[in-house]
């Protein structure tokens, strides 16, 4: 959803921004036609596949559809997500997605997940890139080597992991038996303590490869002079690590993470495969697809979705707001 | 503007040539795979395209039937024409109804062979929508070399089958057995936890969730005092991970011979005689054991049927594949090869079907009481219903508030879906 905003804008900008100085000369007025003449098709495309279901997902979340009678769905304003119900004598309670308990869990669970999982994966994803980008020998078989966890589809990961955790089966388990860290089979998936922590043992392992990758980009375009100067000058390496290279290469984190913490807002088969779905792993995404596809309430699901995307939406405005972040690519 | 026409043209073309009565069709079917569903499908599927020139393809679902509802809701609200027939789970016919065809006039000739509670739980309204393939009513499984070795009977009691579960469990584990475990159940939070909580709470006497009326009756002593019962177990003769198996995964704990006891629907039984199971001709099979006051054991309903969709482009041979797989034949032939209880009383006397599998003859009795969930009351809000009654037991199995108060929250958050009615 993001991109639609970032994607188009600057571009324009930047043309109109090359414009100014001189007069709006027929050559530019050409050259902006055909700018947006090449942006269209994509825009389009865009507005279908991303902007009209977002619309159709917003319109539905103020309506009683289901998907029974979806063509049937009449307007029924804010009641999906507030509602005061009278019972007429004197006594009445709210309803909605605002007041319901369980939907407020599975935001704190996504972004407890979300936050846990990203810091893990950018210290670590820092410390992977920083070793890749040292000079070893075969450091291209490593380089490909750390990436197979990245390649592997999240559904046949996670159920690989559920196997490996399993409780009577697991590799796991018989594995911190031998070595006698624990006494009796733990139950990785189902136990209360560590499910969620297992979730996002298998997210850091999955996509920590990812934040190397964005961070060791950032690293290469380090140029090697300043180490140079630094290394003259006779600085300590871990200041020059604190000095030189994170200011150096903190676009590319910050880019790094607001592209895992969104993918990680919307979580869903990760959870829905390797966790048997109980409250402490249930997230928004989870939520909103059992209300929509389990239940017979598709508006209620459409009114989650759309606070999920409100969610996502804010969080990222205030991270662009607090990192001043610049997607337009322009003061470096 | 002129192409876009003779494109709809040509679509239009297209689907009238599609609408051709074909001599053979192609159907699909769509079902969940647990145990051999799939190849006794497959067996029985080969004969119907012999007998009838018809080819037939199995769509293959998950295992979990909470997982399979929420596909197939999906493909019919999108009125998919892709799949002809679904195989049903007898909980979903109030809630899908309006999408299936009514199947009352082409069966009309064989409704009275089957069970009349099974023909009942599919009727919504007046419209027949799935007919029966196979009921299902669970079964203890235990393990008689282990009770013999022990001197042990077979617990009626679920607080006997906690004491022999622990003491055989215990003195194996001694023994250097030490994955045994003593009872393995369903208490993964999906639909099959509510058959196996139904199921304790029934047999203590503590009602069904929603009565028959649409009242709310679950938050009673009873059913807490059941929760709490089965609460004890979960870490003690139950392993802790119990609270993610479903049905495949108990099976799968039981059949390597690391359980004393089971909670499993028939399924299990020929499986559990296979060559490549550890449990073979070790175990047999008893009623669930009952509440100690109330003295009755409860059965959940469970069962499945075939439904064809209303947006099959082929009604008519995907009614005769119903007819054909729902046929006495049909059901003697999935019974002694899976053990899948017939909906056709007579099949229960066949003497075939009871050597093959001794279970099926045995639990005519079983089905005739079995206690079905509450999906007729409270129709298409069932499956939410559902939903929050296995979140409480696993709540509480997980030992996450006492029974009283999950029950309590229960009650409230069921009073809150119905308001004034079950729609």
């Amino acid at each position: 959803m993001a991109n639609v905003s970032m994607g188009a804008p600057p571009t324009r900008k930047a043309m109109e921004a090359e414009e100014r100085p001189a007069a709006r000369s027929n050559l530019s007025r050409e050259r902006l036609r055909s700018a947006w003449l090449f942006l269209t098709p994509m825009l389009l495309v865009l507005a279908l596949v991303a902007g009209w279901p977002l619309i159709e997902t917003i319109y539905y979340s103020f309506t009683n559809a289901s998907l029974s009678n979806i063509d049937g769905a009449e307007w029924v304003g804010l009641r999906n997500y507030w509602e005061y119900v009278d019972y007429g004598d004197g006594e009445g309670e709210y309803f909605g997605l605002f007041f319901d308990s369980q939907w407020w869990n599975a935001v704190w669970n996504t972004v407890y997940y979300t936050v846990i999982s990203v810091s893990i994966e950018t210290v670590l994803g820092l410390a992977f890139a920083l070793v890749l980008n040292a000079e070893f020998k075969g450091r291209a078989l490593v380089r490909a080597a750390v990436l197979i966890p990245w390649a592997i589809p999240t559904i046949v990961s996670a159920k690989m992991w559920a196997w490996m955790m399993n409780d009577q089966f697991g590799i796991l388990n018989d594995m911190l038996m031998t070595v006698g860290i624990i006494s009796s089979p733990v139950a990785w998936t189902a136990d209360p303590d560590t499910a969620m922590w297992a979730v996002i043992m298998v997210d850091v392992w999955k996509t920590t490869p990812f934040m190397a990758l964005l961070i060791l980009a950032g690293l290469q375009m380090v140029p090697g002079d300043v180490y140079e100067a630094a290394k003259i000058d006779g600085i300590h390496p871990v200041k020059v690590f604190w000095k030189v290279t994170l200011p150096l290469i903190r676009p590319a984190i910050l880019v790094a993470v607001i592209f895992r913490a969104l993918d990680a807002l919307r979580v869903f088969d990760l959870i829905y495969v390797l966790t048997p779905n109980n409250t402490d792993t249930k997230t928004m995404s989870v939520f909103a697809q059992e209300n929509l596809f389990q239940f017979d309430k598709f508006a209620y699901g459409s009114a989650a979705s759309t606070f999920l995307f409100l969610v996502i939406a804010f969080i990222t405005l205030f991270y662009i707001k607090v990192a001043r972040l610049d997607l337009g690519g322009k003061g470096r | 503007m002129i192409r876009l026409s003779t494109l709809a043209a040509c679509a239009g073309l297209g689907a009238l040539l599609a609408a051709q009565p074909a001599i053979s069709a192609e159907l699909s079917i769509a079902l969940g795979s647990i145990g051999k569903d799939v190849e006794e499908m497959r067996t029985q599927l080969s004969k119907f395209t012999e007998e009838t020139g018809h080819t037939v393809k199995i769509v293959e679902m998950p295992a979990s039937t909470t997982d399979q509802f929420g596909q197939y809701r999906l493909w019919l609200a999108a009125q998919n024409a892709d799949i002809d027939v679904y195989r049903t789970d007898v909980i979903w016919a109030p809630q899908l109804a309006a999408n299936l065809v009514d199947l009352s006039e082409a069966m009309a000739d064989r409704v009275d062979q089957h069970l009349p509670s099974v023909i009942q739980s599919q009727t919504v309204d007046g419209k027949l929508v799935a007919f029966p393939m196979y009921t299902d009513a669970p079964a203890l499984y235990y393990r008689t070399d282990l009770l013999e070795k022990y001197g042990k009977e077979v617990p009626t009691t679920w607080e006997e089958l906690a004491a022999t579960a622990k003491e055989i469990q215990d003195a194996e584990r001694e023994a250097g057995n030490s994955q045994m475990n003593g009872f393995v159940f369903q208490g993964a939070p999906y639909e099959g936890l509510t058959c196996d909580g139904l199921e304790w709470v029934a047999s203590h006497g503590g009602g069904t969730i929603v009565d028959e009326n649409g009242e709310i009756t679950i938050n009673n002593e009873k059913a807490a005092a059941a929760l709490e019962k089965a609460k004890g177990w979960v870490g003690s003769i139950a392993p802790s991970g119990v609270l993610s198996y479903k049905e495949e995964e108990s099976r799968g704990v039981w059949q390597t011979g690391n359980a004393v006891f089971m909670r499993n629907w028939p399924y299990a039984y020929p499986l559990g005689n296979g060559d490549d199971s550890a449990v073979k001709g070790k175990f047999d099979v008893a009623p669930l054991p009952a509440g100690a006051e109330s003295g009755e054991s409860a059965a959940c309903l469970g069962g499945w049927n075939l439904a064809v969709s209303q947006y099959s482009e082929d009604q008519e041979a995907a009614i005769e594949l119903v007819r054909f797989l729902t046929s006495e034949q049909s059901q003697k032939e999935r019974a002694i090869m899976t053990a899948r209880l017939p909906t056709i009383a007579a099949l229960y006397d066949d003497p075939e079907v009871a050597e093959a599998q001794p279970i099926v003859a045995e639990w005519d009795t079983v089905v005739e009481s079995a206690v079905p969930r509450p999906s007729a009351p409270t129709k298409s809000q069932y499956n939410e219903v559902s939903k929050e009654f296995w979140t409480a037991v696993n709540e509480t199995l997980a030992g996450r508030g006492t029974a009283a108060d999950n029950l309590d929250q229960l009650e409230n958050r069921l009073r809150r879906l119905k308001r004034s009615g079950w729609e």
